[in-house]
C-alpha cells in the first residue's frame, strides 16, 4: 500500500466520524436513539475512547511483543489523577492536566524499567503485581483522595465548560474521536519510525536486535512509557467522559478485557484493536439495554438470566471467536494472515 | 524389504525450507547412516519420522502412511528414538527414567542391564548428575527396552571421549543384529563400523544412496560430500 | 506475643488456602505451558456448589449438612474442570495462546453466570459452631476454623506428593513437566495427563474454595478471583511447576500479608505481597524454587 494512500483511507474514515453529531439519522436496534442525541453520542465517544485505548495496548503487544497484565493501571492513572488533583486538591483544569501528563510519564517510565527486567510471563505477572498494588492503593482510599469504593465525582466548576453539561456532549464525542485519531497517528508514525522497527524486530526475534549491537531494554521502555503515556491521555477523556471517577478501571478484569478487545479485533494492526475496542464497548453497553428488552424477557428462565450479564454473552463470544477466528475480526478482512497469536505464544515464551 | 519409505519430504522451520523434497528408504535389518554437513537437515528428518515437527510429503512405515502422524501413536508402532541431546529427565532417578519408557508387557531389563550394567549400579541416582556418558547409556537403553521394529538414533557419540566412542559403536553392533536402525552420525569410523547403506544429505535434500563401505572408500566423494578431509 | 501467635496462625490459615489454588495452576502450567485464568472459576464453582448443596438440606443437622456440602463442592469443582480441559482446552492441543485465551473468557462467563443467577451479594454458608469458637494457644485465641486449614493443605500436599512420586501418572506428570515432547517420544500419549492435571487443580481449587466459605463465613461471586490472583503470585514466587516452591511461597505469601496487614497498616499488607512479588522476580527470576518455564 503506498504511503498516501495508508494516511486517506483513515482520514476520510475519521473524517466522515466527525459529522455524526450533524446527522439527525435514526438506526433503529443498533442505537436507542438518533445519531445527534446526547444518549447515542455518549455512547459512542465510550467506543472510540476504549478503541484508542485497546490501540495503545496493542502498540504494547502486538507490535512490540511485550505482554502487560497491568495496562489499565496507566489509564487508571489518568482518571484518577486528573480527577483527583480538580476534586481534592482543588487545582485548575490545566494545572491538573500538565501534572497528570507528568505523572503519566515518570511513572510508567519507573515502574516499566523495573518491570522489563524480566521477560515472559514473569514481566506479565509484574505488571498483574503492580496493576493490583493500584487498585489496592485506590480500595484503600489514602488521605481520603480516592474515594475508595464508591469513586470520585468530579468538581465541575473546575473543567472547561464545553466539556460540562449535556448538551455539550457533542464536544465530548468530538474529544473522543481526536483522541482516537490522535493514538492512531502516533502509533501509526511510531510504528513507523526507526525505533518502530526496532520494536517489531523485537517483537521477532530479540536476540537477532542484540547481536546487531542494539539494547533492546531501551527500546521496550520506549514502547511502554508511550503506550502508557497514551493510555494515561485517554483516561483523562474518560474522566470528562463520565465526570467522576469508578473502580472499576483498576481490576485486574479490565486488563484482561483490553486483552478480548485486541484479540477480537486482530493485533498488530493498525485498526485492527481500534475495531476491537469499539466493537466491544458497543456490544458492553447495548447488551445491558438488550437484556431489559421486551424480546429477552419473553425467553424462559434459564436463557434470560444468563443472558442479562453483558460479560457471560461477551465472555462466550470471545470463547467462540478464538476457536472459530482466531485471527480477530483484521483476518476476516486481510490476505496476509496476521500472526496475532503466534505474537502471545512469543511474548509468553521469551 | 523397506521398512520406512520417505517420498518428497518438505520441512519449514518458519520461513526457512529445511528439507526440500528428500527421498530415501531404510531397509529392514541393519544400519542405515544417514551422513551430512552440520545443519543439513539430519536431525530434522528424523524428527518428521517421529512427528515432532509438521512435515509435508510421505513418510510410509511398514505399509502404514505416519506421515504427520500423533508421536506416541508412531511410537507405539515399534519405533525408538535416541535423540541428539539425550533428552533424559534430570529431575527422575535412572531406574524411573527407564520404567516411564515401558511400553511392552515384557520389557528387556536382561538385555539393557546386560549391556549397561552400570546403569542397574546406579538405579537410584538422579538422572541429571550423570556424566554425558552415562546419559548417553539412558537415553539408549530406554529404546532398547521395548521390542521395537526400528531405532532412530541421533548422534550418539557426540561430546564423547574416544574410550565411550568404542563401547557406543559396540552397543550399535550388537543392536543392529536385533532390530534395524536409522543413524545419524558424524563420526565415520563408527559409521564404516556398523553401516551396511549410507544415505547423503546436502542443504535438505539427499545427494547419494549406497552402501556405505563404498562411499567410506572414496576419499574424494567423503571430501566433497561430507566437508571431512 | 498472643498477637504474633494469632497473626501466624492466621497467615498460615490463608497460605493454605493459596498453596490449594496455587498447586494446580503449577502443574498446569509445568505440564501443558498454560495459564489458566479460569481456575478461579474452579474455586468459585466449589464454593458456590457447596452452598447451594447446603441450601438445599436446610432440614437436616448441621455437620452432615456441612460435610455434605463441602463434598458436593468438591465434586462439582472437579467435574467442571475435568469438562474444560476436554470441551474447551483439548480441541485446542498444540495451540497454546488460544487455550490461555479459552481460559480467560471462561473467567470472565462463569462470574458473569454466577453473579446472574445468585446476585453480587455475599451469601452466608452453615458450618458447624466448633468452627468459629477459638482454642487458646499461649494465649491467643484462635478460631478453629484455621486448623483445618492448615491440616488439609498438609494432608493434600503430602498426598499430591505421594501421587508424583509413587503412581505411573505421576511420574508422566514430573517428566512431562521437564520435556514433554520427549515423553510422547516415548510413547506416551500426554493428554490424559493434561485432562488428569486439571482435574486435580479443579478439586484442590474447589478445596480452596469450600475452606474460603469456612474461613469467610459466606461466598461471593469475586471470591475465586481474588484467590486467584493471589495464586498466581504464589505460583510465580515459587517457581511454576515445583510443588515444593510452591508450598514454601503460600507460607511466606501468607504470613507476609498478616504482618505487615497488622503491624504496618491494614491493607498494607496486600501490597506488601504485590511488592514481594516484584522484587523477588527481580532478583530471582526464576522463582524460589529455580526452577521456571
Amino acid at each position: 500500500m503506498s504511503r498516501t494512500r495508508q494516511w486517506v483511507v483513515p482520514l476520510v474514515v475519521f473524517g466522515a466520524l466527525a459529522f455524526v453529531p450533524k446527522l439527525t439519522v435514526d438506526i433503529p436496534y443498533l442505537f436507542k436513539s438518533s445519531l445527534n442525541t446526547p444518549g447515542t453520542l455518549q455512547l459512542l465517544a465510550l467506543c472510540l475512547v476504549f478503541g484508542g485505548l485497546a490501540l495503545t495496548y496493542d502498540l504494547l503487544f502486538g507490535f512490540t511483543g511485550l505482554l502487560s497484565f497491568g495496562h489499565a493501571l496507566y489509564f487508571a492513572l489518568g482518571v484518577y489523577i486528573a480527577c483527583i488533583a480538580v476534586t481534592k486538591w482543588h487545582w485548575d483544569f490545566v494545572p491538573a492536566l500538565a501534572f497528570t501528563a507528568l505523572v503519566g510519564v515518570l511513572l510508567p517510565l519507573a515502574l516499566g524499567a523495573v518491570s522489563l527486567r524480566v521477560g515472559g510471563i514473569a514481566f506479565a505477572m509484574v505488571t498483574l503485581a503492580f496493576a493490583q498494588a493500584g487498585s489496592i492503593l485506590v480500595f484503600k482510599n489514602p488521605y481520603k483522595w480516592t474515594g475508595g469504593e464508591e469513586g470520585l465525582g468530579t468538581d465541575y466548576t473546575k473543567l472547561p465548560e464545553a466539556f460540562v453539561g449535556i448538551f455539550n456532549t457533542k464536544n465530548l464525542y468530538w474529544l473522543a474521536l481526536g483522541y482516537a485519531a490522535v493514538v492512531f497517528v502516533v502509533v501509526q508514525w511510531a510504528v513507523s519510525s526507526s525505533p518502530g522497527h526496532i520494536w517489531q524486530a523485537i517483537r521477532e526475534n530479540e536476540l537477532r536486535v542484540e547481536v546487531l549491537g542494539l539494547r533492546p531494554y531501551t527500546y521496550k521502555l520506549m514502547s511502554f512509557v508511550l503506550a502508557s503515556f497514551l493510555a494515561t491521555a485517554g483516561g483523562v477523556v474518560y474522566l470528562l467522559l463520565l465526570g467522576g471517577a469508578t473502580t472499576d478501571v483498576t481490576g485486574a478484569n479490565f486488563t484482561l478485557t483490553l486483552l478480548v478487545m485486541v484479540v477480537i479485533g486482530g493485533t498488530g494492526h493498525r485498526w485492527g484493536a481500534l475495531l476491537g475496542g469499539i466493537l466491544y464497548t458497543y456490544a458492553d453497553h447495548r447488551l445491558s439495554d438488550a437484556s431489559s428488552s421486551h424480546a429477552v424477557s419473553q425467553l424462559p428462565s434459564f436463557l434470560r438470566t444468563p443472558l442479562q450479564q453483558p460479560l457471560f454473552v461477551l465472555g462466550v463470544l470471545f470463547i467462540l471467536v478464538v476457536f472459530f477466528v482466531p485471527g480477530g475480526l483484521a483476518r476476516l478482512g486481510h490476505v496476509r494472515r496476521p500472526r496475532t497469536l503466534q505474537r502471545l505464544q512469543e511474548a509468553i515464551q521469551r | 524389504m523397506n521398512l520406512i519409505s520417505v517420498s518428497d519430504l518438505h520441512v519449514y522451520y518458519g520461513e526457512s525450507h529445511v528439507l526440500q523434497g528428500v527421498d530415501f528408504d531404510v531397509p529392514e535389518g541393519g544400519v542405515t547412516a544417514l551422513l551430512g554437513r552440520n545443519g543439513v537437515g539430519k536431525t530434522t528428518t528424523l524428527r518428521a519420522l517421529m512427528g515432532l515437527v509438521a512435515s509435508r510429503g510421505s513418510i510410509d512405515f511398514d505399509g502404514a502412511e505416519i506421515a504427520n502422524a500423533p508421536t506416541h501413536k508412531i511410537v507405539r508402532r515399534g519405533v525408538g528414538y535416541v535423540p541428539e541431546d539425550r533428552d533424559v529427565f534430570a529431575g527422575l532417578t535412572v531406574d524411573e527414567n527407564l520404567r516411564l519408557a515401558e511400553r511392552d508387557s515384557q520389557p528387556q531389563y536382561d538385555l539393557v542391564y546386560d549391556l549397561f550394567p552400570e546403569l542397574k549400579q546406579r538405579g537410584k541416582q538422579l538422572a541429571g548428575t550423570l556424566s554425558g556418558g552415562q546419559q548417553q547409556m539412558v537415553a539408549i537403553a530406554r529404546a532398547l527396552l521395548n521390542d521395537n521394529r526400528v531405532l532412530l538414533v541421533d548422534e550418539p557419540t557426540k561430546g564423547l571421549a574416544p574410550l565411550l566412542v568404542t563401547e557406543v559403536a559396540r552397543v550399535l553392533e550388537r543392536v543392529s543384529e536385533l532390530t534395524t536402525v536409522l543413524l545419524v552420525e558424524q563420526n565415520l569410523g563408527v559409521v564404516g563400523r556398523v553401516a551396511r547403506d549410507a544415505v547423503v544429505l546436502d542443504t535438505g535434500r539427499v545427494v547419494h544412496l549406497g552402501p556405505a563401505k563404498e562411499l567410506l572408500a572414496d576419499k574424494a566423494m567423503v571430501n566433497r560430500m561430507l566437508g571431512v578431509g | 506475643m498472643s498477637t504474633f501467635i494469632l497473626l501466624t496462625i492466621t497467615g498460615l490459615g490463608l497460605g493454605a488456602m493459596y498453596f490449594l489454588v496455587a498447586s494446580g495452576l503449577s502443574l498446569i502450567y509445568g505440564l501443558m505451558g498454560i495459564l489458566n485464568f479460569a481456575h478461579g472459576a474452579f474455586i468459585t464453582v466449589g464454593a458456590y456448589g457447596m452452598w447451594f448443596t447446603e441450601e438445599h438440606l436446610s432440614g437436616i443437622a448441621v455437620l452432615p449438612r456441612f460435610l455434605l456440602g463441602a463434598l458436593a463442592g468438591l465434586v462439582v469443582g472437579g467435574v467442571f474442570a475435568t469438562l474444560v480441559e476436554l470441551v474447551l482446552i483439548r480441541p485446542l492441543y498444540q495451540r497454546h495462546i488460544e487455550q490461555v485465551l479459552v481460559t480467560v473468557g471462561l473467567a470472565l462467563a462463569t462470574v458473569a453466570l454466577v453473579i446472574a443467577i445468585w446476585g453480587n451479594d455475599a451469601r452466608a454458608v452453615a458450618a458447624p459452631a466448633w468452627l468459629s469458637e477459638t482454642t487458646t494457644v499461649a494465649g491467643a485465641h484462635i478460631p478453629n476454623d484455621r486448623w483445618i486449614e492448615i491440616l488439609t493443605a498438609i494432608v493434600v500436599l503430602f498426598a499430591l506428593n505421594a501421587f508424583l512420586r509413587r503412581t505411573r501418572y505421576g511420574l508422566i506428570i514430573r517428566a512431562g513437566v521437564e520435556n514433554r515432547a520427549m515423553v510422547t517420544a516415548l510413547g506416551i500419549d500426554v493428554r490424559r495427563a493434561f485432562t488428569l492435571v486439571f482435574a486435580i487443580g479443579g478439586v484442590a481449587a474447589a478445596l480452596a474454595g469450600v475452606l474460603s466459605n469456612v474461613y469467610f463465613g459466606t461466598v461471593d461471586p469475586q471470591r475465586g478471583t481474588s484467590l486467584l490472583i493471589f495464586a498466581f503470585i504464589v505460583v510465580v514466587i515459587g517457581g511454576l511447576g515445583s510443588l515444593r516452591g510452591t508450598a514454601a511461597a503460600a507460607v511466606v505469601v501468607g504470613l507476609v500479608q498478616q504482618y505487615a496487614n497488622y503491624y504496618a497498616s491494614s491493607g498494607l499488607g496486600d501490597l506488601s505481597v504485590v511488592l514481594l512479588l516484584g522484587v523477588v522476580l527481580l532478583v530471582r527470576p526464576r522463582g524460589l524454587s529455580g526452577s521456571f518455564a
